[in-house]
Formats: C-alpha cells, sequence, structure tokens
C-alpha cells in the first residue's frame, strides 16, 4: 500500500497529498509522534509562534492610537486629578500640601449658579436641537425624493465646513443692537432686542452648531426605518399621526439618545459661543475652567477640579444612555 | 371566449350575492410606465384566491392596490360593495400578512398582536380575550412576551397571521406569505393555512410566484404576465384547459408546439409543424365559425406514453404516434423523466411513472404516442 508522502505540506492541517490510489483506505494524517514522517520542528513551534502573533497584531493595530490616547488623555486627566487635590495650586508658587479644599470651593453657591446655568444650557440646547432636527431627518430619510437625499443632507451640514469661531462673530454680526436681526424688526416697527450678551444669544449660537449633527444622526437612524412596518401600522388602521408616534419615534429612539448625548456633551463643553455670544453675565464652566487657567484668576487647583467635574457630568451622560440603551428590545445598543 | 380575463365568474360560487373584492378596468402607472393594466377581476366571499405569476408580472402591484398603498392611476377598485380606490389602506377592512412579516421590532409578540385592537379603542378584556385567541389558534400563546427578534421565521410567520386575523377583516391579504421559509417549513404552513381558512370561511388574497402553492391552496387563480391576467380559473382548469400559450408553459411542464392547420373536420383538426410534424388535435367548441390559421398545441410530458418500437402500448388508435430516439434519461424518483428527438427535430419531454421497469437506455429507438385530446391547443 502506497504511504502518502507529506513531504509538501505547508501547514498542520493541509491535506494529504492524493499520492494514496483510489483502492487504498483512508490514511490518517501523520503527526508529530506517529511513525513515519516526523513533524518538522517549524510545524511544533507554531503555537508559540502564534501566541506571540495573538498579542502583536492587537497592539500593531492598536498601538497608535492608544499612545496618543494615553499620551493626550489618560496622563493629562490623571495630571488633572492630582492638581484638584493640591489647593489654590498656582503655576511658578510652591504646591501646598494635598487636600479637598477645591471641590469643597465648588460647593459655593456662586458655582453652583454657574453650574446650573451650563446644565441648563446644555440640556435647552439639547432640546431645541431635537425639536429643530427631527423634523428636518424626517423629511430628508423619508419624504423627500431619494436622489435629492445625499445633496439635502450635504447642504445640512455644509455649516460645519467653516470655523466654529468664525460661526460666532457671524452671529455677533447678526444679533448685535445695530445687527441685522434689530435692523429687520425695526423695518417691521417692532422693538429692537438686546440678543447679544444675552442667554438667547448662547441657545441660539450653540443650536446653530451642533443642528448638524443631531440631523445627521437622526437622519441614519430613520433612514434605517423599514418602511413595511409603516405599511404594517397603516394596514392594522393606524393613522398617519398614530404611526408616527407608535412607530416610527419608538423605532428611532437609539438614534435619538445618541443625537441627544453627542449635542449635551458638546453643548457642556462648548467655550466659544458662550464666551462670544454669551458676555459678562452668562458665566459657564467651561469659561469658568479658561478662566482659572489662563484669565486673571490662575488657580490651576479650582480649574482642575472644575475640568473634573465637567468630565465627571460627561461621563454620567454616557452611563445613563448605556444603562437606558440596554433596555432596547432590540437588546442592540444605538 | 369562455375563461377570458373578462369572464371570471365561470367558476364562482352561483349563489354569491356580490364579491368582496371587485376591480374593473383598474391601470396603474409608475413614472408612466404600466405595472398593471386592465386589471378585472372579481373575488367571491370565502373564496382562497391567489395572483400568480413571475416576478414583475404585477400580482404584488395587485395586492397592494387592493389594501389601499397604492391608488390606482384609472379604474374602480370596490371591497364588500363600497367604493375603495381612494380610500388610505388604515379605512380599508382588510389586513396583511407581508412577505417578510413587517413585525414590529420594538414590541412583543402580544403588543404586536394587539396593535389593531387597540387603535380600535376595544375594552380591556375584550382585547385580552381576542388577542389569546388569536395567539392560540396560530399556536403562539406561550411565546406571547417575546420580542421578534426571538423568534424563528416560522414563528414570526404565525405571529404576522395572529396580527392580521385578531382585527377580522373582511379580506385577508397574504403577500408571498411562505417565501422566506424553508421547503419543509413551507409545506407545514401550506396545510396550516388551508385549515385556518377553512375553518374561518375568511376570504384570502394570496400572492405567490410558487404555482404548486397556489394549485394545491387556491379555489381559484388569476395567472398574470407583464402587468394583465391572462387567465382565471380553478387549479384544474388553470393546468388541464390553459387558455394562452403563457398559462400552459408557466403551470407545470409542458410541450409547445406551432402549427399550420392543414385540415379539419367536425371533431379533429390536423396540424403540420414548419418542420413537417403532424399533429392531431380536438376542434375546440369556439372554433365553429372560422379555424385559426396557425395554432400551437400544448402537450403535458405525462401525458405522452413511450414505448419499445411497434408495441404501441395502450393508445393504440391515436393518430398521434411518432418514432424517436431517447436523448436524454432522468430518474426523479416516482417518474422518470425522458428527452425524445423526433426526426423531425422536434425533443419532446415525457414523464412516465415508475413502474419497475427496466430504464429506457439512452440513444435506444422509442416510439411516442399521445391522445388526440391530449393535444391542447391554443391561439398562436
Amino acid at each position: 500500500m502506497p504511504q502518502p508522502k507529506p513531504t509538501t505540506n505547508i501547514g498542520p492541517s493541509s491535506p494529504v497529498p492524493n499520492s494514496s490510489g483510489p483502492s487504498s483506505p483512508p490514511t490518517p494524517l501523520p503527526t508529530g509522534s506517529g511513525p513515519g514522517f516526523p513533524r518538522s520542528r517549524r510545524s511544533l513551534g507554531l503555537p508559540g509562534w502564534n501566541t506571540g502573533k495573538r498579542l502583536i497584531q492587537p497592539l500593531i493595530l492598536l498601538g497608535p492610537a492608544g499612545l496618543w490616547l494615553v499620551v493626550l488623555l489618560l496622563l493629562p486627566t490623571l495630571l488633572l486629578l492630582e492638581l484638584s487635590l493640591i489647593p489654590g495650586f498656582r503655576l511658578g508658587q510652591p504646591p501646598g500640601a494635598y487636600g479637598l479644599g477645591n471641590y469643597v470651593t465648588l460647593l459655593d453657591p456662586l458655582y453652583l449658579t454657574v453650574m446650573g446655568r451650563s446644565l441648563t444650557y446644555a440640556l435647552g440646547t439639547t432640546a431645541l436641537c431635537l425639536v429643530l432636527g427631527f423634523p428636518v431627518a424626517y423629511w430628508i430619510a423619508i419624504l423627500a425624493p431619494q436622489r435629492w437625499r445625499s445633496l439635502l443632507l450635504l447642504g445640512f451640514i455644509l455649516p460645519l465646513w467653516t470655523s466654529s469661531l468664525l460661526r460666532a462673530y457671524a452671529w455677533i454680526t447678526i444679533l448685535r443692537p445695530s445687527g441685522v436681526l434689530n435692523s429687520i424688526l425695526a423695518g417691521l416697527h417692532l422693538p429692537g432686542q438686546a440678543w447679544l450678551n444675552n442667554t438667547p444669544a448662547i441657545f441660539i449660537g450653540m443650536t446653530y452648531s451642533f443642528l448638524p449633527y443631531m440631523v445627521l444622526i437622526l437622519y441614519a437612524s430613520l433612514e434605517k426605518l423599514d418602511r413595511r412596518m409603516l405599511e404594517a401600522a397603516a394596514d392594522l388602521g393606524a393613522q398617519p399621526h398614530q404611526t408616527f408616534w407608535k412607530v416610527t419615534l419608538p423605532q428611532s429612539l437609539p438614534g435619538i439618545a445618541a443625537g441627544s448625548l453627542l449635542v449635551f456633551i458638546s453643548a457642556l463643553g462648548d467655550f466659544v459661543v458662550p464666551d462670544l455670544l454669551g458676555g459678562s453675565s452668562s458665566m459657564t464652566l467651561s469659561r469658568l475652567v479658561y478662566q482659572q487657567f489662563l484669565g486673571a484668576t490662575r488657580n490651576w487647583g479650582l480649574g482642575s477640579s472644575l475640568s473634573l467635574l465637567l468630565i465627571g457630568a460627561v461621563g454620567l451622560a454616557i452611563a445613563l444612555l448605556l444603562k437606558w440603551g440596554n433596555r432596547d428590545s432590540d437588546g442592540s445598543l444605538l | 371566449m369562455e375563461q377570458r380575463p373578462g369572464a371570471v365568474l365561470t367558476a364562482a360560487p352561483p349563489t354569491a350575492p356580490s364579491p368582496d373584492i371587485e376591480l374593473r378596468d383598474i391601470l396603474k402607472t409608475f413614472a408612466g410606465e404600466p405595472a398593471v393594466q386592465g386589471l378585472n377581476l372579481q373575488v367571491q366571499p370565502g373564496e382562497f384566491f391567489s395572483l400568480l405569476g413571475p416576478s414583475g408580472c404585477g400580482k404584488t402591484t395587485t395586492l397592494r392596490l387592493i389594501a389601499g398603498f397604492e391608488t390606482p392611476t384609472a379604474g374602480s377598485l370596490h371591497i364588500r360593495g363600497q367604493e375603495m380606490a381612494q380610500v388610505p389602506p388604515y379605512r380599508r377592512p382588510v389586513n396583511t400578512v407581508f412577505q417578510s412579516y413587517a413585525l414590529f421590532r420594538h414590541l412583543s409578540v402580544w403588543e404586536n398582536v394587539a396593535f389593531g385592537l387597540k387603535l380600535q379603542r376595544l375594552g380591556k378584556g375584550e382585547l385580552r380575550s381576542r388577542v389569546t385567541a388569536a395567539l392560540t389558534q396560530v399556536k403562539m400563546d406561550p411565546f406571547a412576551q417575546r420580542f421578534p427578534a426571538q423568534l424563528s421565521g416560522g414563528q414570526q410567520q404565525r405571529v404576522a397571521l395572529a396580527r392580521a386575523l385578531v382585527n377580522r377583516p373582511a379580506v385577508l391579504l397574504l403577500d408571498e406569505p411562505l417565501g422566506a421559509l424553508d421547503l419543509k417549513l413551507r409545506k407545514e404552513m401550506q396545510l396550516e393555512l388551508a385549515n385556518l381558512h377553512r375553518s374561518l370561511g375568511l376570504t384570502f388574497v394570496m400572492v405567490t410566484h410558487d404555482q404548486e402553492e397556489a394549485l394545491s391552496l387556491s379555489d381559484r387563480i388569476a395567472v398574470m404576465n407583464q402587468g394583465r391576467i391572462e387567465q382565471v380559473g380553478s387549479p384544474s382548469q388553470i393546468y388541464e384547459n390553459p387558455q394562452t400559450a403563457f398559462v400552459a408553459d408557466f403551470i407545470g411542464d409542458t410541450n409547445l408546439l406551432r402549427g399550420q392547420v392543414e385540415q379539419s373536420d367536425s371533431a379533429t383538426v390536423k396540424l403540420v409543424t414548419e418542420t413537417g410534424l403532424p399533429i392531431w388535435t380536438e376542434r375546440r367548441s369556439e372554433w365553429n365559425g372560422t379555424l385559426p390559421q396557425q395554432l400551437m398545441v400544448s402537450i403535458r410530458p405525462e401525458r405522452i406514453l413511450v414505448s419499445a418500437p411497434g408495441q404501441m402500448a395502450g393508445i393504440a388508435r391515436s393518430p398521434n404516434c411518432h418514432a424517436g430516439r431517447l436523448k436524454q434519461v432522468m430518474y426523479l424518483g416516482p417518474n422518470i423523466q425522458c428527452q425524445v428527438q423526433l426526426p423531425t427535430g422536434e425533443e419532446l419531454t415525457v414523464l412516465q411513472p415508475n413502474g419497475r421497469e427496466q430504464l429506457p437506455v439512452i440513444d435506444a429507438e422509442v416510439e411516442v404516442s399521445w391522445q388526440v385530446q391530449d393535444s391542447h391547443a391554443l391561439v398562436a
């Protein structure tokens, strides 16, 4: 009976070459301990090489981004944590003893007001973006003709191509006392309003800045909506508004949550709009952080504790979404 | 001519007071292209009616017109005697089982089935008893709290059925209801659909491209092609008495041959194909006046007999008897399929029951024969 000659074996599991005749019974693959042909050292060494490969491959893939995150995110955050634990730390002065003084300062009613205001701005902007963005996303994704969709979407996210600073300055020319908006009001014989350096300017500016993100995410969610499900609802007797509340909205909840979270995080941390459009009366957490690090006070310790407060708030928002998102019947998040 | 699209009532129960669904001269165009045209159709109460045809023939458009997802470009559509062409789907007394079920993924099985009843603002007690009854009917009551993603295809199918039936529609519309199931499950669900139809006495309108499914389930079938109805009739009428070459070809296998009318008497007509093959066929009553010059004949493979030369087994006195050569023999289990080439060049497909005889040998000289009434004449 001809013995298979696995001299051309490439790997441990490669089939036996067809040297055995059609009449010969199936021959088991030769193994390293089997008689005849000894498995090469190379194949015995393979498992070890594999483990090495199993470690090297992800390292190569994750290395650059991981290094980036460690050097530019993790280490600075740890540094912030340390600074926040040194009350009254200022650059150029010898650091004092560790303590929770900075965090106690945060409980001052003055800072609590600022936190409340930041939260209000962020939540208000999120709500405005959702209310304004949903109809737009719905229209582009469901009602607009297919071939126009990409163009419409592009048109809507076009403002993102200019710098946020530029957009804020554009709003200044519109909202200032002698600006475009008040000129129009004057033309209509209506009294002019103090838009700029006021709360309305912040809501207008931030909503304008973050609306495209909301529309983009809601569009992605609505575009996936199964149209036959809408037909099924109509078939079962649901009028269009009932279909919307009972099918369309529940189906797009993950998108709504994701879009709201993104806008909320961005708005909570936004500095440009509150600083340029908000005026002195609308101090926010991000402006306070700026003041502590680069402004007049230079209290890096307090600035660090404020920064960590912001990070904590964002982390909490994400944690809530994760918990809430898991309730989705699909079991899929976002 | 009997059985042409205009005369669809021939196979309907004669006592039927008024049809559940009536389409008259329906035209539907998409971007100027007609999807269905000249559609005339009546579905009688309690009927299991199928729309059968190849993809793109307009059968799904027809169903969507009845459901209300499309509005006809022209023509009238009545459901239970009421004009419904412009009525939105949510005001029509019909419910649909969708092709891939279209269950609400964010709702449990129970909530899916209760969807329609909740919209009707039914009392809690009645809602619960009707949903339970519908789920029990399709044997899905143990799965009431599951979500669609946790169900198999067959189970989702049952939920979709319950979701439609619980509303007690006048007509149940089924869009390729079994298309997504594997063969074994499909056979099982076919039986259940037939049982459901019998026990409910409800009018079913089903779209399918599966001729076997249509033949086995339907009371009547409308065969559609290129936006038009080719023929409406009972399964046996459609199979035994196809009115057009398309129907003969689409339903089952057949041998289609075209020929010139050469001679005829009161009972038979003799055609000769282009290659010179003579075929005798029955003279149809509708040709009493003028006989068409050209005719087509459809000969079903199972009606042709293959025998050894000179034996003429069974069909002794048929003029349709020709010598031939076996080109191919295929063993199909219950049947044996042969390709026989005639001296004139035509190749006939023949289906023989597997009767434990010896398998014919390829290249053997044989004789093929069939009865005069089995060469079914069609207008070419």
